[in-house]
C-alpha cells in the first residue's frame, strides 16, 4: 500500500467492537485529495460500522486523521466541522421538514455567503430537490430521498463525502443517476469515499478500492485492477455479471 | 347554573389553563428534542414563584446559592468531558457560563439588596436564576445519559424532581407565599371582572405562544431544534450539537416554568411541593396534545383548566380524580384514531 | 433443573436462615420485610417493562387494590384474612383487566403517561371513599394466623412475604422461559412480527399486566397484615415511580434485578434517614435531595441496572447446548391442492390517503412455484406483502389462500392458513438466542398456556417446539449459531434466521421480503438452492427481491409492478425482453 502523509482522511490500525464481537480488525485506509475511493464487500463484512466509526458515531480504537489532524477523539459535529461528512445508510433525514430546511440544515456550521453557494451548488447536481423545495422530505421517493440526503451533506461544503450504499434499495434506473452524480463530485473536487455492494457500479466510477471481508481488508489496489482481480471477480462480481448479461 | 357563574367558571378555567397550555408547550418541547419527560418543570414552576416572592418581600432566595453550586458541578462535569481536549476557549466559555453568569446574578443581587423592591427588576432576576438552574440541570443530570432509553431518561426526571423538591423545602421553607400582582388594576365586562394579573396571563401566554411559532418556523436555531426532534442522528451529521439543542430546550423550559409561577403567586399561595401538581396539569395536556402537537397541547390545557374549574364548583372533592381520569379516554381515542402502523426503524 | 434452580434453593435457604442467626438485630428483619414487599412489585413490573416494553408508573395503586380489599373484608366484615388473599389478588387483577382494556393498546409513550394519570387519580379516589375511611384509612387489621400463632411481630411475616417473593420468583422464571415467554418478550420489539406468527399481542399484553397487578396485590394484601392499617399514602404515585426505579436500577430485564434493586433502594433510602441528619444536623428534607442525587449518579454510572452488572462478574456456563431431541411436531393436515392456485390476489388496492400505493393488482401462486415481485422502490410490493398477510386491510379487491378469502383477517388468521413471512427490515428480538427466535415461529403449533408454563406442566410440548425450531435452523445452515444471540448475527444471517423463523410454521406458502439483501454470491445460491429445496417438497414462494441474477435463474414466474400498476406478467425469459419492463426498471442500459 502506497503510504502518503498529506492524505486527506488516513485511518491508521483500526479496530470497532459491538461488546466483544470485533467488527472492524487493524484496518489502514486512505483517501487523498479530490479521489474516488470505494470499499466492496459482503454486507456484514464491517464496511458500515467502518464509516460509522470514522465519522464518530461509534468508538474507534486506533488513529483517525483528517486533513492533517487527528481527529478520532472528536465528536460528529466537530468532524462535520472539518469537512467530513456522512451519508449514512438510512439517509436519516429530518421527514417532517421540507427539502429547503433540510438542506439548509446542512449549513448549519457554515457562514451565510458560502451556505448560499452551496444552495446554488446542490441544486444545480439534483435540480429535482429544487422542483421539490417546499416538499416534506418523508414523502419524497426512494430516489430522491438518496439525493436529498447527499444534497444535504453536500450543503456543509465538505472536503470529503462519505457515502454508505446509496444504491441500497433503488431501482438500477436511479442507481445509475447517483453513480453519475458521484463521478460530477469528483470534477468539483470533492473526495469520495463509497462504501457500496453494487461492486460493478462501484469499481467503474472508483480511482481505488479495497477489498473488506469479516472486518478485514484483505486487498487494495486501483480499482481498474481489483476489477480484473480473479477473486474479486469470484466472489463479488460474478453474479452481477451474470445478471447485467442477463438483461 | 346561572350565566354569572357560567362565566366566572369559565374565566378561571381559561386563566389557569392559559399557564397549563405554557406548560404543556414546554414539556412538549422537551420531550421532543431531548426525550426528557420534564417532571422537574413542577420545580422550575415553584422556584420561578418563590424566588420571586422572596426578593419582593426583600429577603435573598436560596435559589441563587444552587443556581452557583450547579454551576460549580456544570464547569466540573465540562473539564471531565474536555479532559481529552482541553482547549482555552472551550474552558473560557465554560468558565462563563457556569461560574461567572450565576456569580453576576449573585452579584446583582447583593446590589440591589436593600433597595425598594422593583417588580420588573425581581421577575428578570427569577427568570434568570431558573434559567440557569434549568440549564445545569440538563448539563449535570441529562447530558451524561442523553443516549439512553426514555425510560431511563424519564426516571432520571423523577431523581431531580425529588432532589429539587428537597431544595425548594430548604429554600423556602414548609410555609406558603404569595407574590405581588404584575398589574393591580381591573376592567369589569357586564358581571365578570377582569384583573390586570389574568390580562397579563392571556397576554404573556399569547406572546410566548407566538414568540415560539416564530421561533420554530423561521429561525436557523428554531429549525435544528426542530431536526433533533425529528431526528437526532441526522441533526449530529448536519453538525446540530444535540447537547446544543438540549440546552436551547431546558432553557426555555425552565424560563416558561419560571414565568409560569411568577404569573400563579399573586393569584394563590404556593407552597415548595405545589408546583409538582401544577406541572402535572401540564402534563395531562400535553399528552392529550401527544407529545407531539403544540396547537392541540395548548387546546387541551384550556379544555383541562375548566374541567379543573367546573369540578371544583361541582364536585371538588372529586377534583383532581376528574381531571387526572380526564386524560384516559382522550388516550383511547388517541389510540384508536392513530393508525397501528409500526415504525420501521427502532 | 438443578444447574436452574440451585442458586435458588442456596438464596432460600439464606433466608430462611437469617432470622436465626443469633445478634441479628431486630430492624434488619423489618427492612428485609420492606424489601420483599417492595421486591414483588418491582418483579411484577420487570416482567411488564423490562422484559414486555410496557411502562407502567400506577402499580403502587394496584398495591392499593390489594391492601383495601382485604382491609374492608377484615375489618367491616371479619373475614379470616386467608380468605381475603383470593379476594385481594382477584380485585387487583380484575382493576388490571379494566384499566389495561383501555390503557394497553396505547402504544409509544402514551402508556406510561397513561399509567401515571390513572395512578395519580387512584390515589386521590382512595383518600376520599367514605368506606375507604378517605385519608385516615383503615387500620385495626387483624395479623396473619396459623392455628394460634398470630404473625404479630415483623420477624414472623418474614416468612409469607419471602416465601411469596421467591416463588414467584420461580414463577416467573418459568413462565419467560416458555412459549408464553417468548411471546411475551417478542412484544417489545413491536407488535407486527409476533402477530405475523399467531401471538395475539393485545392478549399477552393484558396477561403481563394483569400478572403485574396481581404480584402488586399481592404485596398490598401482605402490607396491609405487616402495617394493620392501610392509607393512601403508600399506594400514591410517588411510589408507584419508585417501584419503577427500583426495577431499573436492579435491572428491568431480569427477575432477580427486581429483588436485588428492592434490596439496594430500601437500604440506601434507610441509610440516608438514619445517618443523614446526624452528619448535616436536623434538617429535615436532606434525605430526599441526596436520594435524588444518588438516582441520578446511579442511572449515570449503570444505565442498565445493577443485576447484569453483578452477573458480568461470575463465571458463565457453556451456552452451547442443544434442545434435547423431542417427538416431532404433527404438520399440518391439510396438503396443497395438486396444481391448484394456492394464493388469488384480485383486483387489490389500497389507498394511503390520496395515493394509490397498489392499484388493482392481480396475480396467483400455484402449488410448487417460486413466484417474484418485482418492481423499483416504492413500486407496492412491500404493501402487496401486508395486504396478503393481513398486516394492512385492502381498500378494494380481494386476497384468498387456498380458496378461502383472507379480505378482513387479522394477520393471526392468515398465518393460520399456512402463510408465513419475513420482513424487508428484520423484525427479531435481538436479546433472545437464534432458537428461541425461531421457536416463536411455531407459537401456534404449541398449546401450553401461562399457568401450564408457569408450574412446568409444558415441558412435553416445550420440548417438541424448540426440537423443531432446532431443525429447521439445522436445515437453513445456521446450527452454529443456535444459542447466540440474533442480534450478534450479522444483517445477512439475520435474514436466514427469519426464514428459519418462517419455516417453523410449517408454510404452504412462503412470504419473502428481499431475502437475498447482504448476502454473498456463495450465500445467495445456498439460499436459491433451499428455495428450490422447499419446492421440490411441496412448498411455495413469493419472493420480492432486487438482485435480478438471483431473481431469473431462481423464479418461475416473474410480476413486474411499478407506481403500485402490475405492468408485466411472465417467465423470467418473457420478463427480460419485455419492452414496458425494460423502460420502467431495468434502465436504457441493458
Amino acid at each position: 500500500m502506497s503510504s502518503q502523509t498529506d492524505a486527506l482522511l488516513q485511518v491508521a490500525d483500526a479496530h470497532v467492537a459491538y461488546g466483544k464481537v470485533e467488527a472492524v480488525r487493524a484496518v489502514n485506509l486512505e483517501v487523498r485529495d479530490g479521489e474516488i475511493v470505494t470499499i466492496i464487500g459482503a454486507n456484514g463484512a464491517g464496511k458500515t460500522t467502518l464509516l460509522n466509526a470514522a465519522m464518530g458515531i461509534f468508538p474507534l480504537k486506533g488513529s483517525v486523521r483528517f486533513a492533517g489532524k487527528e481527529i478520532s477523539k472528536l465528536d460528529i459535529e466537530d468532524r462535520v466541522a472539518a469537512g467530513l461528512s456522512l451519508v449514512p445508510e438510512h439517509r436519516e433525514l429530518f421527514a417532517t421538514m421540507n427539502v429547503e430546511d433540510n438542506l439548509l440544515l446542512g449549513a448549519f456550521r457554515i457562514d451565510k455567503a458560502t451556505a448560499a453557494r452551496s444552495f446554488e451548488h446542490v441544486y444545480t447536481l439534483f435540480p429535482r430537490l429544487k422542483e421539490r423545495r417546499k416538499q416534506l422530505a418523508g414523502t419524497l421517493s426512494g430516489g430522491e430521498q438518496q439525493m436529498l440526503a447527499m444534497g444535504r451533506a453536500l450543503m456543509g461544503a465538505p472536503k470529503l463525502l462519505m457515502l454508505d450504499e446509496p444504491s441500497l434499495g433503488l431501482a438500477p434506473i436511479i442507481v445509475a443517476d447517483i453513480f453519475r452524480i458521484v463521478g460530477e463530485l469528483k470534477a468539483a473536487g470533492v473526495a469520495v469515499l463509497l462504501v457500496e455492494q453494487n461492486a460493478q457500479a462501484a469499481l467503474k466510477i472508483a480511482d481505488r478500492a479495497y477489498v473488506m471481508e469479516l472486518g478485514e481488508f484483505v486487498l487494495d489496489g486501483k480499482a481498474s485492477d481489483i476489477a480484473s482481480n480473479q477473486r474479486v471477480v469470484a466472489s463479488y462480481l460474478g453474479f452481477q455479471h451474470e445478471s447485467d448479461s442477463g438483461i | 347554573m346561572n350565566t354569572t357563574i357560567l362565566l366566572f367558571l369559565l374565566q378561571d378555567g381559561i386563566t389557569n389553563g392559559a399557564i397549563y397550555a405554557l406548560l404543556g408547550l414546554a414539556l412538549v418541547l422537551v420531550f421532543a428534542v431531548t426525550r426528557v419527560i420534564l417532571i422537574p418543570q413542577g420545580e422550575f414552576i415553584t422556584f420561578g414563584a418563590l424566588t420571586y416572592a422572596s426578593l419582593s418581600a426583600g429577603q435573598m432566595p436560596g435559589t441563587i446559592k444552587l443556581a452557583v453550586a450547579m454551576g460549580i458541578v456544570a464547569f466540573a462535569f465540562d473539564l471531565f468531558t474536555f479532559r481529552r481536549a482541553l482547549h482555552a476557549k472551550r474552558v473560557l466559555r465554560s468558565v462563563a457560563v457556569n461560574i461567572i453568569v450565576p456569580l453576576a446574578i449573585w452579584g446583582v443581587m447583593l446590589a440591589l439588596s436593600g433597595r425598594p423592591a422593583n417588580i420588573a427588576v425581581n421577575i428578570t432576576l427569577s427568570l434568570l436564576i431558573v434559567a440557569a438552574i434549568g440549564l445545569y440541570l440538563y448539563r449535570i443530570a441529562y447530558q451524561p445519559i442523553a443516549h439512553t432509553s426514555v425510560l431511563v431518561l424519564l426516571i432520571a426526571s423523577v431523581g431531580c424532581h425529588l432532589a429539587l423538591q428537597g431544595f425548594g423545602l430548604v429554600f423556602f421553607g414548609a410555609e406558603g407565599q404569595r407574590g405581588p400582582a404584575i398589574s393591580s388594576d381591573a376592567i369589569t365586562i357586564g358581571a365578570l371582572r377582569f384583573t390586570g394579573q389574568s390580562i397579563a396571563v392571556y397576554g404573556i401566554t399569547i406572546a410566548l405562544i407566538v414568540g415560539l411559532w416564530l421561533f420554530f418556523g423561521y429561525t436557523l436555531y428554531g429549525k435544528a431544534l426542530r431536526a433533533t426532534a425529528v431526528n437526532r442522528l441526522g441533526a449530529r451529521l448536519a453538525g446540530i450539537r444535540t447537547t446544543l439543542s438540549g440546552q436551547i430546550a431546558f432553557l426555555l423550559a425552565s424560563v416558561i416554568g419560571a414565568i409560569s409561577g411568577i404569573l400563579i403567586v399573586p393569584i394563590t399561595t404556593l407552597y415548595y411541593d405545589t408546583g409538582f401538581l401544577i406541572g402535572l396539569k401540564g402534563f395531562v395536556a400535553a399528552i392529550i396534545g401527544g407529545l407531539v402537537s403544540y396547537p392541540l397541547t395548548a387546546a387541551a390545557a384550556i379544555l383541562v383548566g375548566c374541567v379543573e374549574a367546573f369540578s371544583s364548583f361541582y364536585a371538588s372533592n372529586y377534583k383532581e380524580v376528574i381531571v387526572f381520569t380526564l386524560i384516559l379516554p382522550v388516550l383511547v381515542l388517541r389510540s384508536l384514531a392513530a393508525p397501528a402502523v409500526e415504525e420501521e426503524k427502532d | 433443573m438443578t444447574s436452574r434452580l440451585l442458586p435458588v434453593f442456596v438464596f432460600a435457604t439464606l433466608m430462611a436462615v437469617i432470622p436465626f442467626v443469633p445478634g441479628v438485630p431486630p430492624f434488619w428483619i423489618v427492612l428485609l420485610d420492606n424489601i420483599g414487599l417492595a421486591a414483588l412489585v418491582a418483579m411484577g413490573l420487570v416482567l411488564l417493562t423490562g422484559v414486555g416494553g410496557l411502562t407502567s408508573f400506577g402499580q403502587a395503586a394496584f398495591c392499593g387494590f390489594g391492601a383495601y380489599t382485604t382491609a374492608v373484608l377484615t375489618t367491616t366484615y371479619g373475614l379470616s384474612p386467608w380468605l381475603t388473599l383470593p379476594l385481594s389478588l382477584l380485585v387487583a387483577g380484575a382493576a388490571a383487566v379494566l384499566l389495561g382494556l383501555i390503557t394497553m393498546r396505547l402504544s409509544g409513550h402514551y402508556l406510561p403517561l397513561g399509567t401515571i394519570a390513572w395512578g395519580i387519580s387512584l390515589f386521590y379516589l382512595f383518600g376520599k371513599l367514605e368506606f375507604l375511611g378517605r385519608n385516615d384509612g383503615i387500620s385495626g387489621i387483624p395479623p396473619l394466623s396459623i392455628g394460634s400463632w398470630k404473625m404479630l411481630d415483623p420477624g414472623s411475616i418474614y416468612f409469607p412475604i419471602w416465601i411469596a417473593v421467591i416463588a414467584c420468583a420461580v414463577l416467573s422464571m418459568n413462565l419467560l422461559d416458555s412459549r408464553t415467554g417468548r411471546a411475551i418478550r417478542a412484544l417489545r420489539r413491536g407488535h407486527v412480527a409476533a402477530e405475523a406468527f399467531g401471538v395475539q399481542t393485545a392478549r399477552a399484553k393484558l396477561l403481563v399486566f394483569i400478572y403485574a397487578a396481581v404480584l402488586a396485590g399481592l404485596s398490598g394484601w401482605l402490607y396491609a397484615h405487616f402495617q394493620r392499617a392501610a392509607n393512601p399514602t403508600p399506594f400514591g404515585p410517588h411510589l408507584g415511580i419508585e417501584y419503577l426505579f427500583i426495577a431499573v436500577v436492579g435491572g428491568a430485564g431480569y427477575v432477580w434485578g427486581g429483588v436485588l434493586g428492592a434490596a439496594v433502594v430500601i437500604i440506601l433510602k434507610e441509610v440516608l434517614q438514619s445517618y443523614l441528619p446526624l452528619i448535616f444536623g436536623g434538617s429535615g428534607q436532606l434525605e430526599t435531595i441526596v436520594f435524588g442525587i444518588l438516582l441520578v449518579a446511579l442511572l449515570q454510572l449503570a444505565p442498565t441496572g445493577m443485576w447484569p452488572w453483578l452477573t458480568a462478574l461470575l463465571p458463565q456456563g457453556d451456552s452451547r447446548r442443544r434442545p434435547a431431541p423431542a417427538d416431532a411436531l404433527p404438520t399440518r393436515a391439510e396438503s396443497a391442492p395438486a396444481d391448484g392456485v394456492l394464493l388469488q390476489v384480485e383486483n387489490a388496492r389500497k389507498q394511503f390517503g390520496g395515493v394509490v400505493a397498489v392499484n388493482n393488482v392481480s396475480f396467483a401462486v400455484k402449488s410448487r412455484e417460486i413466484v417474484a415481485l418485482i418492481g423499483p422502490n416504492g413500486a407496492g410490493k412491500s404493501t402487496t406483502f401486508n395486504l396478503i398477510t393481513g398486516v394492512l386491510q385492502a381498500t378494494a379487491g380481494s386476497v384468498t389462500v387456498r380458496g378461502e378469502s383472507v379480505s378482513g383477517a387479522p394477520p393471526q388468521e392468515v398465518v393460520k392458513l399456512g402463510v408465513a413471512r419475513t420482513f424487508q427490515h428484520v423484525k427479531l428480538v435481538p436479546d433472545m438466542t437464534v432458537l428461541e427466535n425461531v421457536a416463536l415461529g411455531a407459537h401456534l403449533r404449541g398449546r401450553a398456556g401461562a399457568i401450564a408454563s408457569m408450574l412446568r406442566l409444558d415441558r412435553a410440548d416445550e420440548a417438541r417446539l424448540l426440537a423443531e425450531a432446532a431443525r429447521q435452523i439445522e436445515r437453513v445452515g445456521l446450527g452454529d449459531q443456535m444459542n447466540q444471540l440474533a442480534g450478534s448475527l450479522s444483517l445477512g444471517q439475520q435474514r436466514i434466521v427469519e426464514i428459519a423463523r418462517a419455516l417453523c410454521v410449517d408454510p404452504m406458502l412462503l412470504l419473502l421480503d428481499e431475502p437475498a439483501a447482504g448476502l454473498r454470491h456463495m450465500e445467495k445460491q445456498q439460499l436459491a438452492a433451499l428455495l428450490r429445496q422447499l419446492r421440490e417438497g411441496g412448498m411455495s414462494v413469493l419472493l420480492v427481491e432486487h438482485d435480478m441474477g438471483f431473481v431469473m435463474n431462481l423464479a418461475d414466474r416473474i410480476v413486474v409492478l411499478d407506481f403500485g400498476t402490475k405492468i408485466a406478467e411472465g417467465t423470467p425469459a418473457e420478463i427480460k425482453t419485455n419492452a414496458d419492463v425494460i423502460k420502467a426498471y431495468l434502465g436504457a442500459a441493458a
